[in-house]
């Protein structure tokens, strides 16, 4: 369903801000507006193209999974919604990217505004050799998002609490991050990307290096922060995409073969090729 | 990528449902010829193998809940499996309407029909021809014939609102008649919504395939 563009949001009327945090209370889905609009995106390796003229709309507070086989491109689209990709060398895209209505590949894009604004959790816990205070900390001063030291220790408390891991680390705070467990050093940087208020968090197989109780926490952290971020998820866990998410994605050699709600793609999905996928007879 | 192991069970578990369904349409045709013959012996024997019937309907559960515990269906394997489970339950209830009859003979065996048995056996045939092809229906998906299958409800229908009228005629004309008639009321009652569980079979056929719940009685109603 095509709906009305929202306006741009500044940091002053960001809906919801790490000051603050998500309620864990659950939440009637209210109507959800669009936040990102993909239209014709062609993106290319070198020569080759790694993805074929896709166009999806994703919304605010939803969770959207992208679901497929390794190399169909899904981590290559994710990637492509906060331009990760242009670090890779020889790629080029076509088409357009919209963030509340604005083609995130203009020219006069700031890239780093881009990033604070569609923030990345990464395949494996990724903290700085800091301490758990300092990765907190560390977007907010290195983009002046704090004008005391004050404000500053309430957004990493916010932040932490935001990633419900407030309570487990607050007595140790100054203690080196690599010391938490693998589940907690996702949290912790799942707190690093609230930190600085994105509209949009990306995560590309978060839960793949975790074990099936920390999975299930990063996913219980998911739904509650869906509440106040729009949350876009690779994974190749498909009862993990049907656990979470509101919309599902399906790639197939570059191509979004389907897209719809959830609930309709692992019950009834429209395309074969998607049915045989996610029942295991393709892939 | 394959499913070999899960198709092989799943091939398994529809073969368990449909000797169920074996089972379950010899109760039915066997009840009404126990009846007809007044052959107590083979109505003891049914109600006795209704315990079977039950324990097998168990199985096929237990079966069904460990595929969907273990390999996590989705889609139509989901909706099969979710299909098999409403089916199993359906042919149960049949049995149960097969052991009611059983029953009823035990009741009826030394007394006489107050009239000759003729359209109660045709209703049997007829639920029992409608039990095997929604079963048929099922192992080929095919949703027409299920939809055609659903249809002949009104036929066993027909039959029942016959046979109730008729039966009421014989009571009209002399009140004695009453405990017998009401007996094979019954036993017409049973038959009736034998078919019609065989509707609810038919629905779950184009539900595995489709997806879509639809009722089917509604449809023709």
């Amino acid at each position: 369903m095509e709906e009305g563009k929202q306006k741009m949001t500044t940091q002053d009327d960001h809906p919801s801000s790490v000051l603050h945090p998500p309620s864990s209370e659950i939440r009637p889905q209210t109507e959800a507006s669009e936040r990102i609009k993909v239209e014709g995106l062609n993106f290319y390796y070198g020569a080759k193209i790694a993805l074929s003229d896709i166009s999806i709309s994703i919304k605010d507070r939803r969770i959207t999974a992208l679901i497929g086989p390794s190399g169909c491109g899904k981590s290559t689209f994710l990637r492509c919604l906060n331009r990760m990709n242009d670090t890779i060398g020889g790629t080029r895209v076509e088409g357009s990217v919209l963030l509340d209505g604005r083609d995130i590949y203009d020219r006069g894009t700031d890239v780093v505004e881009l990033r604070r604004r569609v923030g990345m959790v990464f395949q494996r816990p990724n903290p700085f050799p800091q301490s758990i205070y300092e990765n907190i900390a560390f977007g907010p001063k290195v983009l002046g998002l704090h004008k005391n030291k004050k404000d500053l220790t309430d957004i990493v408390e916010q932040s932490l609490r935001g990633a419900v891991l407030w309570d487990e680390v607050k007595d140790k705070l100054k203690q080196d991050a690599l010391s938490l467990s693998l589940g907690q050093q996702q949290k912790l940087c799942i707190a690093r990307s609230i930190a600085v208020k994105p509209d949009v968090i990306l995560m590309d197989e978060p839960c793949s290096a975790l074990d099936p109780i920390a999975t299930l926490q990063i996913e219980q952290l998911m739904q509650s922060l869906k509440a106040d971020y729009c949350i876009v998820i690779v994974t190749h866990n498909m009862q993990q995409a049907s656990r979470v998410s509101d919309h599902t994605g399906f790639f197939w050699l570059g191509k979004l073969v389907e897209f719809d709600n959830t609930e309709r793609i692992f019950t009834r999905p429209r395309q074969k090729l998607t049915e045989d996928y996610i029942t295991g007879r393709a892939g | 990528m394959s499913r070999e192991s899960f198709d092989r069970e799943l091939r398994v578990l529809q073969d368990h449902l449909l000797d169920l369904g074996k089972m379950v349409e010899r109760a039915i045709l066997k009840s009404v010829e126990a009846l007809k013959t007044k052959d107590t012996e083979e109505a003891r024997r049914l109600m006795a193998a209704d315990y079977d019937i039950n324990r097998r309907r168990y199985a096929i559960e237990s079966e069904t809940m460990v595929l969907i515990a273990c390999q996590q269906p989705m889609a139509v394997d989901l909706r099969t499996l979710a299909s098999v489970l409403e089916i199993a339950t359906e042919l149960e209830r049949i049995a149960d309407y097969a052991k009611g009859i059983a029953k009823l003979t035990l009741q009826l065996e030394n007394k006489t029909f107050i009239k000759p048995l003729v359209d109660i056996p045709r209703m049997a045939q007829k639920a029992a021809g409608m039990l095997h092809d929604s079963l048929v229906s099922f192992t080929n998906r095919d949703v027409e014939m299920a939809r055609a299958i659903a249809s002949r409800d009104g036929e066993v229908d027909d039959l029942y609102r016959q046979i109730y009228q008729e039966l009421m005629t014989y009571v009209i004309a002399d009140p004695n008649n009453m405990e017998g008639a009401s007996h094979l009321t019954w036993v017409a009652h049973n038959l009736e919504r034998t078919a019609d569980r065989v509707v609810n079979i038919c629905e779950r056929v184009i539900f595995t395939v489709t997806g879509e719940l639809s009722d089917l009685e509604e449809g023709m109603a």
